[in-house]
């Protein structure tokens, strides 16, 4: 009934503050989306220049292939190069092909590559050395790079934006005085905890499917598991992040004190969630992803929306997040014993 | 006209001999310590009766290591309005935060409505006004109304029923759809006061329910403040301003978490000799050092 009240109050406030709303919807769809355009965009088109002595043949292939050509004796290339004109030149050196690539971008060396490779490969396709046949195991040719850390990035805004306004309202009610206020009347701690809990919770359901919504149906990300799968990571994981919100906002005197926590608690859990490898780091640095929430959230995601895994190999995820959201809750009703001992 | 010694809870009603003790009362004759309560000069006509409804017993307080409260025993008589003067810092919202079973007393006990704080039960019983507007901004009165309604167990008819009544008391009826983000600071005040009262409690605990307010509305909340009293209410009510002690029944005054006096406000004047209640709290203030 108590618990109602504030369910009821959380959802009027959250209707008449329009812009959080909005921040807790929009923007983790609006950065997607800008995510999406810098990943997602056209592949890059390489212009490689060629020498006089290439053949005929091998520079008509190019042409077809994805690569902007240019004829251009060496001296000229180099200094195109040097310039960053073109990205590669491409030679005969006594019978055999021999390329010269600028270098500085990763991504453009491999568009090079890919072209020359390609164009090679359909001259002789039983070249043995140029001749690479590639498999991939999940996703294929056409996988971006958003598709890989998409997963991640779904997960890691939800979990940001609820930790942020969920600690900022939870920490208004004590630097407004309401909270005390609400300790003056017989609502017991974890009433206050769950009521919280409840309905800020609706607000997350709501976002976390219009967030999956927008990444698998607009942008396009790949999924290839359950949607309803999805839909229940990142409700815990809204849940853990909510929790945690409420949780560490005891221990800031305002504001400006809760945006404190997120370059010591939200930006860590970025790197250890598996945006980035991990395997070359050092064994006990390692270990730190096991505390960390959004590496479940995210572990659980990737698996559902990439490898298309079932409940199997979620569940651990699934329980480890509701221990954490659990947890959270559990020692936010010890903390709340600061401001009244009953 | 009679005058009592009263030790704690060890209370003399009238010529009737009937005592009320509470747990702790006769562990408390053996102590030394002794607050000098005359009742004999208690304005008269008031439905006010002996029977203390808050008695705190040597209660203290401690901050980690700093003292805040020492050593303050005092009793509020049912239907009384109890003042709380002294200046800022003093400890009175700690003594209040304390009596509404917000905080807990380090040492010593505080009981209220014959029931050892803090108790969720009695909270029940307790209106509580805290020194902030605590109220929801973004929502309108009648919402944030329905919210501690609704937290009281108050509902439908008679929540409806409630909140019209005390917004009718605190002159708001016209402001209820308004949000309280458009309230003037007075009217914030005036919406607190009147969440306070919407469980219709037993014992109203204001924490200066008049800081910066008009003297106008000043003049009203205290009006309203002696009706609510008549239908039987205890008040008690901290204030740094000293005019406004002298509306009180009982007046403690309070220096650097101490209590150095209480009576009314007539009799602490006349023990000091004293024109006002200001230079009676000078006496005591000085007189203890």
């Amino acid at each position: 009934m108590r618990v109602r009240a504030i369910v009821i109050r959380i959802i009027r406030q959250f209707f008449r503050d329009k812009r959080t709303l909005g921040l807790m919807i929009v923007a983790p769809m609006f950065v997607l989306f800008l995510m999406n355009l810098v990943f997602n965009g056209e592949e890059y088109k390489p212009t490689i220049a060629v020498d006089k002595n290439v053949p005929e043949v091998v520079v008509e292939k190019l042409a077809k292939s994805d690569a902007d050509l240019k004829e251009l004796t060496k001296t000229t290339a180099r200094k195109q190069l040097e310039k960053q004109q073109i990205d590669a030149f491409m030679e005969m050196d006594e019978g055999t092909p021999k390329i010269t690539l600028e270098g500085s971008d990763p991504t453009v060396n491999k568009a090079v590559l890919m072209a020359v490779q390609k164009a090679f490969q359909e001259l002789a396709p039983q070249t043995q050395s140029l001749q690479l046949k590639t498999t991939y195991l999940h996703g294929s040719e056409d996988m971006a790079l958003f598709d890989n850390f998409g997963p991640v990035l779904i997960g890691f805004f939800v979990f940001f934006f609820v930790f942020l306004i969920a600690g900022v309202s939870f920490l208004r009610e004590r630097t407004g005085g309401t909270l005390e206020r609400l300790l003056a009347t017989p609502l017991k701690r974890w009433e206050i905890v769950v009521g919280y809990v409840i309905g800020f919770g609706i607000f997350t359901t709501f976002q976390a499917s219009l967030i999956s919504w927008f990444a698998i149906d607009i942008l396009d990300m790949m999924m290839e598991g359950s949607f309803f799968y999805v839909l229940l990571i990142t409700f815990l994981l809204a849940m853990t992040a909510l929790t945690l919100g409420t949780l560490l906002s005891a221990f800031a005197n305002n504001e400006l004190q809760m945006i404190q926590f997120i370059p010591l608690v939200v930006i860590p859990q970025v790197f250890f969630s598996g945006l980035f490898n991990l395997d070359t780091m050092a064994e006990w640095l390692r270990s730190l992803s096991i505390v960390m929430p959004l590496t479940y959230g995210a572990d659980a995601l990737r698996e559902i929306m990439i490898r298309g895994s079932g409940w199997q190999e979620i569940a651990q995820d699934v329980y480890v997040l509701l221990g954490f959201s659990v947890l959270f809750m559990v020692l936010n009703v010890i903390a709340l014993k600061k401001y009244r001992k009953l | 006209m009679f005058s009592v010694v009263t030790d704690g809870c060890l209370n003399y009603d009238g010529g009737q001999k009937n005592l009320i003790m509470s747990d702790y009362s006769l562990y408390k004759i053996f102590f030394s310590y002794k607050i000098e309560v005359s009742n004999h000069s208690r304005k008269e006509g008031y439905a006010m009766s002996e029977k203390p409804c808050i008695c705190m017993k040597h209660v203290s307080k401690s901050f980690g290591k700093k003292k805040v409260i020492e050593d303050v025993s005092l009793e509020v008589y049912s239907g009384e309005i109890f003042g709380m003067l002294g200046p800022s810092g003093a400890g009175k919202t700690t003594i209040v935060k304390m009596i509404a079973g917000i905080d807990e007393a380090t040492n010593g006990t505080i009981d209220v409505l014959d029931t050892k704080m803090p108790s969720l039960h009695v909270m029940k019983r307790i209106g509580f006004m805290a020194q902030s507007d605590a109220l929801y901004g973004e929502l309108t009165a009648l919402e944030n109304l329905q919210f501690f309604a609704s937290i009281y167990g108050l509902k439908g008819k008679k929540q409806k029923q409630r909140i019209d009544e005390v917004m009718e008391l605190v002159n708001l009826t016209d402001h209820i759809k308004k949000t309280v983000n458009q309230y003037s600071g007075g009217m914030k005040r005036r919406l607190s006061l009147a969440v306070s009262l919407l469980h219709e409690p037993e014992v109203l605990i204001l924490d200066e329910p008049t800081v910066g307010i008009d003297p106008l509305l000043r003049q009203a909340i205290w009006d309203e403040l002696e009706r609510i009293r008549q239908n039987g209410t205890t008040i008690v009510v901290t204030t740094h301003v000293m005019d406004e002690a002298e509306k009180c029944q009982r007046l403690a005054m309070i220096r650097d978490g101490r209590l150095i006096a209480v009576g009314s406000p007539e009799e602490l004047k006349k023990r000091t000799n004293s024109q006002t209640i200001e230079q009676a709290f000078l006496h005591f203030g000085g007189a203890r050092q």
